[in-house]
Parts: C-alpha cells; structure tokens; sequence
C-alpha cells in the first residue's frame, strides 16, 4: 500500500455463504482524507464489502489492506440501523467506544464527547436511553460515536435511509462537517446517485452481481458544497444520459 | 395501587374463610388462623424458629447461587454453540425428568447424610431449568449488537457485561424467580429426609406429633419471608435493570 493512501482493495473472490458469488475481480484504492462513495444496485454486494474491509466477515479471496489494520488507528463504522445499546443511556453508549482506546486518551475523549453532543444537537439528551429518542437523534449518537475516536476510516452503509428528507440533509451536513475537521478517509455506501454526489469526492459506481467497479468517477464540484444544490442536479441528470444503465449497474465493466 | 389493593383484599378473603372453616370444623386438624399467629409468636420467642429458619434459608441462598452460576454458563454455552448443545442436550433432557427425590437420596448415599449432599442435591434438580431459560436467551442474542463492539474493538470484558449479558437478563430472571420457589420446597424435602436442622427438619417433627398448628405456625413464617425476598430484593432489582424499556 502507498504512503498516502488510507485502504487498498484487490479482490479476486467473494462467495457469500459459499454459494452467492458477490464480488468479483474488485480493485480500488481510496487516499488519506478522501470522501469516497460507493453506489450500486441492491444486492450488489456493496454492505458485504464493508464488512470485509471491517473485519467482520475475513472469509474472501484477496488483500484488504488499511492503516488502520497495522497501527493503532482507528476504524468507525456507521451502520444502516443506529445500533445503539439500547440499556445504555447517550453517554454511556458513546463511553463504550472512547473504553476501548488507549487508556491516556479517556480524558481527551470525555471531552471530546461533551463538545460533539452540542455540535450535534443533543445537549439535554446525554442521560436519555435510546428508547427516548427519535431515528434522527439516534442517528445522531451513532455519528458521535463513530467520529469520538478520532477514526481514520469511516465505513457508512447507507446510515440516513430510513429518515425523512429534512432529518437525513442535516445528518448530511454534520457528516460534512465533521469530516471536514477531522481530515479523517470516508467510504460511504448508498444507492442514491443524487447523495452521492452531494458528499463525495469520489464515485465507483458497482456492476450487478458478482460486483466489479463499473465506473470509477471523480466528482467535478467544489467544496463547500450546499445540499440540494442546482449543480449536483444538473450534473445527475447528464450523467444519468450518458450512462443511462449506471444505477442498475449493467455499465461494461472498466477495461473492457 | 389498584392492583395491590387487589392483593391485599384477596389475602383477607382467604383468612376469611380459613376461620370459617375452623370455626365449623372445631377440630385440632385444622386450626384456626388466631391460634397460628400464637403459635407463631411463641416459636419465634422461643428462638427455635429464627434458627431453624435460618439454616434453611442458607441453604437456599447457596444452592440457588450455585444453580444459577452453573446454570446460566452451561445456558450461555449451549445457546451459542451448536457442538456444544448437541452434546449435552441428551444429558439435559436426562437431568429435567430425573425426579427430585432420586436425586436427593442418590446424593445423600454417595456423600453421606452431610450439608455438602444436601446443597448438591438441591442444586443439581434446579440447574436443568436454568440452563433451558438461559439457553433460549443466547439463541436470541443480537449479533448486530456485538458487531458494533467488535467494529469499535471493545474490550471483551466490556462485550460481556455491557452487550452480552444484558440480552440475557430477562431470561436469567425468569429462570431465578421459578428457581426460588422450586428450590426452597426441594430444600425442605431435602431437610426433612437427612438433616437435623432447618424448617423441613422441624415440620418432620410436627408431624411426628402431629402438632398441624406449628407446621401452619413455620409454612407462615416461611412463605412471608420469601414474600419480602421477592418484593424488596427481586423485584426492584429487576425494575433498576429494565429502567431503560421505558
């Protein structure tokens, strides 16, 4: 893996319970601080691949290979339910996380904590149960969670599909937010084009099953970027022209 | 409010009736509920009955400690391995339907008529039961739970008390409230049948003599204090730990 690049994939095979053939021949890299977004059909593997490069399922064919796997650095990851502990109340669900570093950062963690939670608008809810709050909020905390840590790779699968319009834009702009300050490597799985290219620097866009990179596509807006912007429609729209098979993932594959 | 009102009301109709009843029967086999509560208070006066009841409520407190922890283990171990749970299912299966009497003699043969048999014994009719509730709980653990502590490296002491184990609760409760009741009556029998001390030892004399008033005068004494148990000890602990299904 090269100095400035924050995770290496090359993918040869990936069966899902030894029968479904999900990945296939799949190749990236994504550099230190990058905002990459993965979109592709349902089914296309893309959740598999996460929990790949996570460490939750190791049974694949192929190099998963990050910086966080060598040194101690951190790796988050916000899943498609907030996944709270539902008998741990704000705090302590996020203490849980900040338990497991280092035990010299616990203090430096604590606060960073206290000043996340406002930034995010949870300020009077630290003592709340899960069970209290509403899918945003919980949402919410889970963002906490993930970026208290200091990660240096954030996994995100499709983290604000459930929620309604208004909730899941400024979910967005504090994802944006955060990472701008954190500097931290993102890889954000979602089907929606029109999300991805809001967030990301990024695209690879995913073939149908067995999932290859179909298109890997560089995103040409300037930061900061206003969610909902006449831009990013104006670019979906011409891109969904030129490729007009690209969210069902039939695009030839790259190299072809 | 309403429903311990509830409570109370049907416990004064059954004194009710009991009086009536002995009113009625004017017989020695059956006495009234006043004549109790005396022979009540002159067994606790006399110390005989704090003491007796005190032995049998050590034994219960460490036969059920010991259930519990073996119980909810092996529960834990079968519920999530299924190596595991086809090797040992046959024994449980064996362990659920060997009559509590069995066991109780079989331990007192083996290890003598000593405090050792007679806490094995007991022990060893509850821990099927445990590790049944308990095992239905593992089977029902949330993995997308101990993903997130394994995603974010939390320690594995960590896992357990604060992912794992809070998913078995309920179930290790449910298991621990049908284990009082079960254990405190296999206790006596176990009392009555090889031991010289403890409530069922004591009944085991009433009835030699058949003295119905002070085996009513101990069952009372008895069933009150695992009432108290149940409703300061048991019950508000299980309400501090279900405080967040709010």
């Amino acid at each position: 893996m090269k100095k400035n690049q924050t995770l290496h994939v090359a993918i040869q095979e990936k069966y899902y319970n030894e029968q479904l053939h999900t990945l296939s021949e799949l190749n990236f890299d994504v550099n230190a601080g990058e905002f990459l977004a993965i979109v592709g059909p349902s089914g296309s593997g893309k959740t598999t691949l996460l929990n790949l490069i996570a460490g939750l399922d190791k049974n694949v064919q192929g190099v998963i290979e990050h910086s966080t796997s060598n040194q101690q650095q951190n790796l988050a990851f916000m899943f498609q339910e907030p996944r709270l502990i539902p008998w741990l109340n704000v705090e302590d669900n996020i203490r849980l996380v900040i338990r497991a570093q280092a035990i010299d950062k616990h203090a430096q963690l604590e606060q960073r904590m206290r000043t996340l939670l406002p930034q995010v608008g949870l300020s009077d809810f630290q003592m709340a149960y899960p069970r209290q709050l509403s899918g945003g909020m919980q949402r919410r905390v889970a963002l906490v969670r993930a970026f208290v840590i200091q990660p240096n790779l954030l996994l995100l699968d499709e983290p604000f599909q459930s929620l309604d319009e208004p909730n899941a834009n400024q979910l967005r702009a504090l994802l944006l937010q955060l990472w701008l300050e954190t500097q931290t490597t993102i890889l954000f799985v979602t089907h929606s084009l029109r999300e991805a290219l809001t967030l990301a620097d990024r695209i690879l866009f995913f073939s149908d099953r067995p999932a290859r990179v179909a298109l890997d596509y560089q995103v040409p807006l300037e930061r900061p970027r206003t969610l909902n912007h006449s831009q990013v429609n104006q670019l979906h729209d011409s891109l969904l022209k030129e490729y007009p098979q690209l969210l069902s993932g039939n695009l030839h594959p790259l190299g072809d | 409010m309403k429903a311990s009102w509830a409570r109370v009301l049907a416990l004064l109709l059954f004194l009710f009736i009991w009086l009536i009843a002995a009113w009625l029967a004017n017989s020695s086999i059956l006495p009234s509920p006043i004549a109790v509560l005396k022979s009540l208070i002159e067994h606790i006066a006399s110390g005989e009955l704090p003491y007796h009841l005190g032995m049998t409520l050590y034994r219960v407190a460490i036969s059920f400690l010991l259930a519990m922890l073996i119980g909810v283990a092996v529960g834990m171990l079968m519920g999530s391995s299924r190596p595991w749970d086809q090797w040992l299912d046959s024994l449980l299966i064996l362990g659920l339907n060997i009559p509590a009497l069995v066991t109780i003699i079989l331990c007192y043969i083996w290890f003598g008529l000593t405090e050792l048999a007679a806490i094995l014994a007991v022990s060893i009719n509850k821990i099927p039961t445990v590790i049944v509730a308990v095992r239905e709980g593992a089977r029902a653990i949330d993995h997308h739970l101990l993903q997130v502590a394994q995603v974010y490296q939390v320690s594995h002491r960590d896992t357990f008390f604060k992912v794992y184990l809070p998913q078995l609760y309920p179930y290790i409760f449910g298991a621990g409230r049908n284990g009082l009741s079960l254990i405190w009556k296999i206790v006596l029998v176990v009392e009555l049948l090889g031991r010289s001390n403890g409530v069922g030892f004591q009944l085991g004399s009433f009835f030699q003599f058949f003295d119905i008033t002070s085996i009513l005068a101990y069952t009372t004494a008895f069933v009150i204090v695992i009432l108290t148990i149940e409703a300061f000890l048991i019950r508000p602990l299980e309400k501090h730990l279900n405080r967040w299904r709010i």
